[in-house]
């Protein structure tokens, strides 16, 4: 059984999944920097004031592009701004998601829990499920039919990568599930990894969401415009995708599956002031994952202290997809491959072995 | 029935943190808050068995290292997802320089 089989079941309800239960993959310790507790207390430590200044700066640039894109609108002058709408609705939202799903973004709870509730909307993630599926994500990291959240599963499907950053299938799926769950199911997978008790909240807010997308609809009908639906639901979330796929698949893409170390499944890219901005620090992946409780705005100097201990970051996000592109055409077709990280002198992996132990 | 145990000297726990105390086979965590009072409860998440001695306190909240889940730790109360089942308290008093706890 512990014999790999291709092509991998990525489902939680399958054959990979019954695999990593049974060498021990699933739950398991996972290699941590040796950074000092009273190091890590000051990095763990919350504030609100950094993700308040980010928040007010999001707010305004929300009221800035959408207030040009209807003023200019139907002309083509209106083009550039939505697009930036886009971006800050299908793409930022993503990393708002994250951060406040984790509460870490702010120190104040209901902060954190209105900027989520807001970005899971816009980005189409029911809050409960994804909080949920999140979890698993950090028990199981890029752990076959373990982890919910693979973006790109092998071989590739090159097409469905470049659907990716439409958000065609993420809309689809978020869309098909709203009405599972508008009518208080859940699907079997979900099924796993949400509590009976959590669950009465999925149905409640896919009902909301659903009244909210129906009258942008209405509203769209009434006033022979296409300018709410362009605005809030389905529309916005596909055309500013993009950004939040360029980033969000530098995290994992083409990196080891079913290791027990972040380092040696994720990956650091080094970004500009601008993305930096709209993926909330979220390039600093590696040192996120091993120690989560750090807010974003202290992963840069979490970074330069775990740098004896991790592989080189990439430079940019070009040089982090001179190594992701060749690896997933490889991966179409030997899905056996994965890019090899490299650990500072002196520094061992964590192996499934040590694991076992 | 009581059965206090000597778990740590006061100052092994600095302001406002947590440390890991392992006793009999079972494992505890030792808080003390920001306003000087200790407390502890089981050592494990009810989430995912993970080591609450790792994670963050803050006022009278601990959080989970791995899943940021949040319980109250002076009554164990879990705050909210990942966190559904709360957490075991122990009484604690303090004598002299040393932290007891009772584990009946």
């Amino acid at each position: 059984m512990s014999e790999i089989t291709y092509p991998r079941d990525y489902s939680l309800l399958g054959r990979d999944a019954k695999r990593a239960a049974e060498i021990g993959l699933s739950n398991a310790q996972w290699y941590a920097a040796p950074i000092p507790r009273v190091r890590l207390k000051e990095l763990m430590k919350r504030a609100d004031g950094p993700a308040i200044r980010d928040t007010l700066i999001w707010f305004a640039s929300f009221a800035i592009t959408s207030g040009f894109a209807i003023y200019f609108y139907p002309s083509w002058w209106s083009i550039p701004f939505f697009l930036a709408y886009g971006v800050l609705y299908g793409s930022s939202t993503d990393s708002r998601w994250h951060e406040c799903g984790h509460g870490t973004a702010f120190k104040t709870s209901w902060m954190n829990d209105a900027v989520y509730q807001i970005a899971c909307f816009m980005i189409m993630r029911p809050p409960t499920i994804w909080r949920w599926s999140h979890t698993r994500h950090h028990t199981d990291t890029i752990i076959v039919g373990r982890d919910p959240e693979i973006a790109i599963m092998r071989p590739t499907v090159i097409l469905r990568t470049i659907a990716l950053f439409f958000a065609i299938p993420q809309t689809i799926g978020a869309l098909k599930n709203l009405v599972i769950h508008v009518s208080g199911r859940l699907t079997d997978e979900e099924l796993t990894y949400v509590p009976e008790m959590e669950r009465h909240r999925v149905f409640f807010v896919a009902r909301v969401w659903m009244v909210i997308h129906l009258a942008s609809i209405a509203l769209a009908l009434y006033l022979h415009s296409w300018l709410p639906v362009l605005l809030i639901g389905p529309l916005p979330t596909m055309y500013g995708a993009w950004v939040h796929i360029i980033t969000g698949l530098t995290q994992h893409g083409g990196l080891a599956e079913d290791v027990l170390d972040h380092r040696l499944n994720s990956r650091t890219v080094m970004m500009n002031p601008v993305l930096r901005f709209i993926y909330w620090n979220m390039n600093y992946h590696v040192e996120h994952h091993m120690f989560p409780m750090v807010p974003y705005h202290q992963l840069p100097k979490l970074y330069e202290d775990m740098k004896p201990y991790t592989p080189p970051a990439n430079t940019s996000v070009i040089n982090a997809y001179r190594e992701i592109i060749p690896a997933l055409l490889r991966q179409a077709k030997d899905p056996s491959y994965a890019i090899e990280r490299h650990l500072p002198k002196g520094v061992t992996p964590m192996t499934e072995a040590i694991a076992a132990q | 029935m009581t059965n206090w145990i000597d778990a740590c000297a006061k100052d092994d726990v600095t302001e406002e943190d947590v440390i890991r105390f392992d006793h009999a086979g079972r494992t505890f965590a030792i808080y003390r808050s920001p306003d000087d009072k200790f407390y502890a409860t089981d050592g494990l998440c009810t989430h995912e068995k993970i080591h609450l001695a790792d994670g963050l306190v803050m006022d009278n909240i601990i959080e989970c290292p791995k899943h940021n889940g949040r319980f109250d730790y002076t009554t164990g109360a879990a705050k909210g997802a990942p966190v559904c089942v709360n957490l075991k308290t122990y009484p604690v008093k303090v004598e002299g320089a040393r932290v007891f706890i009772n584990i009946a």
